[in-house]
This record gives C-alpha cells, structure tokens and sequence, in this order.
C-alpha cells in the first residue's frame, strides 16, 4: 500500500489529477535564486464561477505540506479537502457566490514544477537540482494563473501559516491585484526558532540514507524514515502543550504498564508515528526540504530596507489578521506586529485573536470564532466590491 | 466601556459632529455601535481600536474593521493626520495617561472627538458633600475599588488640559441626565454643574 500510494505521489508530480497549467520557454518564471525555471507547470483545483465581471475570484494559499485540493477529496489520501469546512457550496466561503482557486505551490510535489518533477533536461526528477524556490516565487507563478483567467483584481486571497505568507506577499508585490487579503496565523518573517525546527526536520531527512543526496528516486528508494522524523517534530510545534495533555496525557497505549522498553508506550508516541508514517505516504522528502527553505528565507520587512510598513506603503486592500492564543509557532505578537505596520501605512486593518489551546494548527480546525471573523470580513469587503450577497 | 445604547446619548452627537465620507478613527470603540452608526448614516471609512478582544472579534464578525489595542500604548503606530476624526468616547477616564492620549488624538486626527462624563456634575458633587462618598450613580456606576475610570475630570479641567496642548475648541456640547443639550449661551460653570456629559471638538 505503501509502494503504491508512494508511486502514485510521485506520478501526481508530473500528471496531476488536477488542471494543469503549463508554460514553455516563451514564458519562464523568474525567480528570486536569480535563475528562470522553464519550462514549467501549475497544478490547481477551482470551484465555483467566475462572474463575468471577473470579480467573485478568491485565491486560496496553501500551507508547507498543503496542496490544491483544498475542497475536494484529496486524490492521494482520499481524506476530504483540508479546508473543506470553511469552502464550499453554502459554507462561510461559498463556492456558489465565489470562484475559489487553488494552486499547489512552485516546490510542491502534487503536479506544480516541484524537485519530485521531472527535470526535461536530464529526464530524472530534478531533485536538488531545482533552484530554491522562495515565497515570492510562489506567488509569481500564482500571479501567472490569476492573469490566466483574465482575472485583474482578486476579490480575496487568504490562507494560514506559509499561505499567510504568500498572501502577504499577494498584498505587498501586487496590491493593486488584491481587493482584500485574510492572513491567518501567520507572521512577516520566520522566527530564529522556527527556522530551527525545520532545520532539525531537513537533517533528519538528509540523514536517512535512503535519501542519497536527494537522488532517490534513482535509486528507487525514498527516505521514509527521514521525514517521517521531520513531520513528527514538526507536528508538535503545530500543537499546544495544554492540547496535547488534554488529549494524551500519559496514557498508555494498548498496555496496562510500562514495558521498559523502547515501545511506543505512550500513546502519544503512537500518536506521533503514526502521524509520521502517514506523511511519508503523501509527500516528498526532497520537497519538504524546499517547502520549509522558502519559509525561512521569508522576511518581508527586510525586502524594504527593515521597515514593514514600507511593504505596504500606499494600499488600498482591506485586510484581516487572524492568530490563536496557544499559537507559538507563530504567537500573536507576529501578527500584531503586522497590524501595527498596516496601521503605520494608513491600511483598513481588522485584527482578531482567537482564545483556543489548539494551537497552530487551529486554523485547519472547527473554529466557530474564526469562521465568524472570516464571514464578518468578506461580508463587508463583498459589499464593498458591490458583490451581490 | 459596557453601556447601553440608551446610556449612550453622547453617540448622536459625536456623529452629527461628522460629515458623511469621513476617515474615523474610533478609539475604544466597545461594541462598535458608534462605528455601525456612522457606516450607515454618513458612510464613513471608520476604523475602530479597542481593548476587550470579545468587543473586538464581535465586531469584526459584524463586518466592522477593527483591531485589538490599547489606547495608552498602540495609538504611536497610526500616521500624523491619517484620519480627518479620532474619536474618543467614553474612554478618555479610563486611560493611564489622558494627556498623551489626548496628544496623540490631535496627532492622528485633523480634528479629535473627545467625549467625557463630567465629573463635575451637580450629583456629584452632592454624593461626595452629603454622603462622604465617592459616588455611585447611573453614568458611572462603579465603586472606588473596581472601576475601570481612574481619571476623571470635570469638564473645566478638560478644558485646561486642551489649553495646555495647545489646542482650540471648536465645538463643545453637555448634555444633561435626559440626554438633552444645554443651551449654547451658558457660561462654563453652569455647564459644568448642569451637564453629566461633554462632548468637544477639538482642532491643533
């Protein structure tokens, strides 16, 4: 099961089950590594209708081991979409009312040009030979799918951690594009400890020797128990210390003692191989070592000579920030760090801090709070758009 | 500041202050009643800060744009002369600092709205004269111990205080218990022992 969805993954890396967009030597995607990717493709997944004003579209920005399909089955795991409880027909972003696109990330592994893809030089997957793929990259590919649809000015882009990111990049570079921009636990550059913690994730993939310096597929391995490591350290940055206990505390897992041994016997052990093992059916190893490199190269105060407020000098986009109380991966003070600089720049600027001890990953979750912030937010800015509602 | 809307009579007046299209700044903006009004009535672009998260998520969930923040501390991030209003309603007492708030008003606005209950009210007075106490009425209906207003003036003082910053009245209102103005003609004194809310509007 594993081989399989293992080579289903890898064919998903270069024929998708989404729409792909593809673009020849005639239109490469400059990128910031100072090196033109080309050819290149965008996979991505829409829902809804774009108005003929073109004026309903809503781009959404996935996070570090997201994907495009953000609203439908997810092909490789058959699991619903991962924000499938805030988008869809009648929900609080409606694709009935809105035209919601979603494109894998440049450097991701479910059909974008991403290192699992194949290198059209070499014929082998590009590997490490891929250039480091950096958040504003991502969002010149996204620019190049937005003017694919004749779309001049998207009427919301949003999304939480590194789709934060993009969205305040969307909101920096090209706000004359964006009409209102929802980003959501995320900050304006990556803190020395969360570059840190992915460090820590990228050894442990290069240490696995299956990994062979990035060239697995070569050797028709991959480094499953490299990243398995990664994602479980990374996974409990991605919870508060009071969720966990809540939900593990020190239980045991299937036993009724300790077996002095190197077992899984916690059940929150369990709990994270599990976690680990499944990751490793769906994602890339080599891509996760690009995902998390274009989050820590992020800094977008330094893009404008140190001052934030510089990268959103004269805007016109409505924004809304959003971050959560047990949130340290990205704690609040990231967020409002941005207010203040949106504030400096004259911006509308609405700012609501949720009160969850779900931690980071609480924006992919069930949270009634922060779907009436969202629904708030794009009300008034549809109204503002004169969006018949 | 948790107040009714009909305790809240100095809202009418603070908006009739503001022409239609303006750029408001509302500082403490509680539930956003002052900012809904003032959408709807002169379809401002208002903008609201305010303390309680629970007052600012609620408001955002109604569509209003505001942020969590602290009158004392948050107002240095905003631009000289960003908006053509600050206001400041009800809240002014409840500041650490009234003077570099009242400051930063005249900063951030071309013109600052500054609202206030006016501690020199003749109920007051009397409370403090007769019962010996500090006073409990219907406006301010806290006791010494947990009130929220550490820094109440009368409306004589205000005026010192705008004096001292250098800035003009150009307008004032007081209102009495029923909500109703009195009349333009009074001299200060009357105004500060008639009236239970001031409302000022201020130039720098």
């Amino acid at each position: 099961m594993t081989a399989l969805r293992a080579a289903k993954t890898n064919n998903e890396a270069d024929s998708p089950s989404s729409p792909v967009l593809r673009f020849g030597p005639d239109k490469p995607l400059k990128l910031d590594a100072g090196t033109l990717l080309s050819p290149f493709q965008i996979a991505y997944q829409t829902y809804g209708t774009l108005n003929d004003a073109r004026t309903n579209a809503i781009l959404v920005c996935h996070a570090l081991t997201g994907d495009q399909h953000v609203a439908n089955t997810n092909p490789v795991t058959g699991k619903p979409g991962w924000w499938e409880v805030l988008i869809g027909p009648g929900k609080i972003i409606d694709t009935n009312r809105f035209f919601v696109i979603c494109s894998n990330v440049i450097g991701g592994c479910l059909g974008s040009t991403g290192p699992a893809s194949t290198n059209p030089a070499t014929g082998k997957p590009y590997g490490l030979d891929l250039p480091i793929i950096t958040i504003r990259d991502m969002v010149r590919a996204q620019l190049m799918l937005v003017d694919h649809f004749g779309i001049e000015k998207l009427f919301c882009v949003l999304g939480g951690s590194m789709g934060g990111m993009q969205v305040l990049e969307w909101a920096s570079c090209y706000s004359e594009r964006v009409f209102s921009a929802l980003p959501i636990a995320t900050g304006a550059r990556h803190s020395s400890q969360n570059i840190a913690f992915h460090e820590v994730g990228r050894q442990a993939v290069m240490a696995d020797p299956d990994w062979h310096g990035g060239k697995y597929f070569e050797h028709g391995k991959r480094p499953e128990k490299g990243l398995a490591v990664a994602r479980m350290a990374a996974h409990i940055t991605y919870l508060s210390e009071a969720a966990l206990h809540r939900k593990f505390g020190r239980n045991l897992q299937d036993r009724d003692a300790l077996t002095f041994g190197f077992d899984a016997d916690f059940q929150i052990e369990s709990y994270l191989r599990h976690q680990g093992m499944t990751f490793v059916d769906r994602f890339d190893a080599n891509s996760y070592l690009y995902m998390t490199r274009s989050m820590d190269y992020f800094d977008l105060a330094a893009d404008h000579g140190g001052r934030l407020a510089d990268a959103f000098a004269g805007t016109k986009t409505r924004f809304c920030l959003v971050s959560f109380t047990s949130d340290w991966l990205f704690p609040t003070e990231e967020s409002r760090s941005i207010v203040h600089a949106l504030n400096a720049a004259g911006a509308s600027v609405s700012f609501v801090e949720i009160d969850t001890d779900r931690g980071h990953d609480a924006f992919l979750l069930d949270e009634p709070e922060l779907f009436a912030a969202i629904n708030g937010f794009i009300g008034s800015a549809a109204r503002a758009r004169g969006l018949a509602s | 500041m948790s107040v009714n809307r009909a305790q809240r009579v100095d809202l009418e007046v603070v908006a009739g202050l503001i022409p239609p299209l303006s750029r408001v700044l509302d500082v403490g903006s509680g539930d956003g009643l002052l900012l809904e009004l003032l959408q709807e009535t002169k379809q401002v672009d208002g903008r609201g800060l305010e303390l309680s998260q629970r007052g600012v998520n609620e408001c955002v969930a109604r569509g209003l744009s505001v942020i969590q923040g602290d009158a004392d501390t948050d107002l240095e991030f905003y631009p000289d002369k960003g908006f053509d209003f600050v206001v400041l309603s009800q809240t002014l007492q409840a500041t650490r600092n009234p003077k570099l708030v009242l400051d930063e008003l005249l900063r951030i606005g071309n013109r600052a709205i500054v609202s206030f209950p006016n501690f020199g009210h003749w109920r007051v007075r009397l409370s403090l004269f007769f019962k010996g106490r500090m006073p409990v009425t219907e406006d301010l209906p806290y006791s010494w111990y947990d009130t929220p207003n550490i820094h109440f003036c009368t409306i004589r003082d205000f005026v010192n205080l705008v004096e001292e910053l250098g800035a003009s009245v150009e307008k004032a209102t007081a209102l009495d218990g029923n909500g109703q103005k009195i009349g333009l003609s009074m001299p200060w004194w009357f105004w500060n022992f008639f009236g239970q809310q001031a409302v000022f509007l201020l130039k720098r």
